[in-house]
């Protein structure tokens, strides 16, 4: 069984953002929202470097763990995702998540949040596939239909790479073998606890 | 010499062409140009720095940290350390009265001490201010504890949908009952802070242990040094869950995301300590010591009681020629009997 996860390989990241815009119109993701980003390090400087960033779908995914009405749960394809009817909007998984995934509408006073929206891996929700509901609450069923999600499918340089965890990462480092460098695979110490070296 | 500087010039030219045509030659050596060279790693960044942060092109400033993973030690504080801290603390506290309550009962004074005429303890804005704060404090305490006892405890009987609507709800209580709570904890401190300054009473009773293990009853002023730690504990911790609850009503107004994690750190357990604190107090004001809930109920204490626990406020008002009730600020109650 596939495992899915993202890679940006940094090295090719040229901050185009059509990862983002693609995103937002496959999904009709709303104003203020953002499911992915793409965020330049070390901006004008030697060694700039942008990396696309979303939810990478963690192993012991950090939001699942403190949400306190668990409205979290995992794929068989890996894929974390969760249940907008339960979420309360807390806004804990944001204190959680090392990647800043977790968005919120803004839906009161005092801060009070909205129900939480995240990137899903093109993989919609709890609802049942292709319904009505699982568009408007999570957006595009892309895995359902076979396909991948659509930020790496659109990546014009192919430096966002979406799919099988042990493909990707097998992209990537005969890429880095071939080319003699790499900046490493982002994120994914954290999110999979692996180095990535 | 015109001559001599236009061949200088060509020399200059077709040695400029002799290293243009030598570059692309060492370009195809087996060492590639490294794009990466003066770059850093991601580990390396993040060694140096402990999180990553960059640019973006959205309004939403919060998102230019590209990783923090402070945000697993915040998920193993939030799911190892706060479960047992507050589990320990609350069951605890309840485990540490249940046994005292059974070994040594409640607390009373002999019939004879009683004498029929009562004494103004706490006027209608004390208690006002009492139980403004006593209630909102409880909402807070159960919807606070929901936040992460719920779903262990709760849910398996509720389910997740209604246990998601109730949380919803407590959500909105912790929200909004934080305001009354926080005018209460000012209240407090401005009514009762005069009275709970030390004074010469407190060492005698902290070292006879309030009486609480027989010996006899030290004398206290208005408040005994229980109480003022009580009082004391309101203040500060109460300050503490203000300022931390206030950041986490408006997140990222003053705090990035590790400040928000430090204020749920701090909120948290504090909200856990002063909660064990609480159930002390509210076991002592009710069960545990006999006579101590009317001051708080109708503000009207027996007189003998009050000499019993507090001879020398009440040797102070006798003093003052206060028999009756002016007692406390802003007193002007009706005398007593």
């Amino acid at each position: 069984m596939a495992r899915m996860k993202f890679l940006c390989d940094a090295d090719r990241c040229i901050e185009c953002n059509a990862c983002v815009t693609a995103c937002k119109n496959e999904h009709d993701v709303p104003w203020g929202i953002q499911r992915r980003r793409v965020v330049t390090l070390n901006d004008g400087k030697p060694g700039e470097r942008s990396v696309s960033m979303a939810c990478m779908h963690c192993t012991n995914a950090p939001c699942a763990a403190v949400c306190p009405v668990d409205c979290f749960y995992r794929t068989d394809d890996g894929v974390v995702l969760h249940s907008k009817d339960l979420c309360i909007g807390c806004g804990y998984c944001f204190y959680a998540c090392p990647f800043g995934a977790p968005q919120y509408p803004q839906a009161g006073n005092f801060g009070t949040r909205g129900k939480m929206d995240k990137c899903t891996f093109c993989s919609g929700g709890p609802e049942p596939d292709f319904s009505e509901a699982e568009y408007v609450k999570y957006g595009r069923n892309r895995l359902a239909e076979g396909k991948l999600p659509l930020c790496a499918e659109m990546c014009s340089t192919k430096s966002l790479l979406a799919g099988d965890g042990d493909v990707i990462e097998q992209i990537y480092k005969t890429r880095v073998a071939q080319r003699g460098y790499g900046s490493g695979m982002w994120g994914w110490k954290t999110a999979y606890g692996e180095s990535g070296a | 010499m015109k001559q001599g500087i236009h061949l200088f010039r060509a020399l200059a030219v077709a040695l400029v062409f002799v290293f243009a045509s030598v570059a692309p030659l060492a370009a195809q050596q087996p060492v590639a140009p490294n794009p990466t060279a003066q770059s850093v790693t991601e580990q390396q960044l993040l060694q140096e720095l402990g999180k990553l942060q960059g640019r973006i092109t959205i309004p939403d400033e919060k998102l230019a940290t590209l990783q923090q993973p402070q945000g697993r030690s915040y998920q193993s504080f939030h799911e190892r350390v706060l479960p047992w801290v507050g589990g320990i603390l609350v069951l605890g506290m309840i485990a540490v009265l249940a046994v005292f309550y059974f070994i040594r009962g409640q607390i009373r004074i002999r019939p004879d001490e009683y004498t029929g005429r009562k004494i103004v303890r706490y006027n209608a804005f004390e208690r006002f201010t009492h139980w403004m704060t006593a209630t909102s404090f409880v909402v807070l305490a159960i919807t606070g504890l929901n936040y992460f006892f719920g779903k262990r405890l709760l849910m398996p009987a509720l389910g997740a949908d209604a246990f998601a609507t109730w949380s919803q709800w407590a959500k909105y209580a912790h929200n909004f009952i934080a305001w009354p709570f926080m005018l209460g904890v000012l209240l407090m401190i401005v009514l009762w802070v005069k009275d709970n300054l030390p004074d010469r009473y407190d060492a005698a009773w902290l070292k006879a242990g309030g009486g609480f293990f027989g010996g006899g009853q030290p004398d206290a002023g208005r408040f005994n040094a229980g109480q003022k730690l009580v009082f004391w504990s309101v203040a500060i911790f109460g300050i503490a869950l203000a300022v931390t609850g206030l950041m986490l009503l408006f997140p990222f107004s003053i705090a990035n995301v590790n400040g928000m994690q430090w204020a749920q750190y701090v909120h948290s357990i504090v909200g856990v300590i002063l909660i064990a604190i609480i159930i002390a107090h509210i076991y002592i004001g009710t069960l545990g010591t006999e006579g101590a809930f009317e001051a708080m109920e109708s503000g009207e204490v027996d007189l003998g009681w009050a000499r019993h626990h507090h001879r020398a406020w009440i040797e102070e008002q006798e003093r003052k020629g206060k028999r009756g009730p002016a007692v406390g600020p802003g007193s002007a109650s009706a005398p007593a009997e």
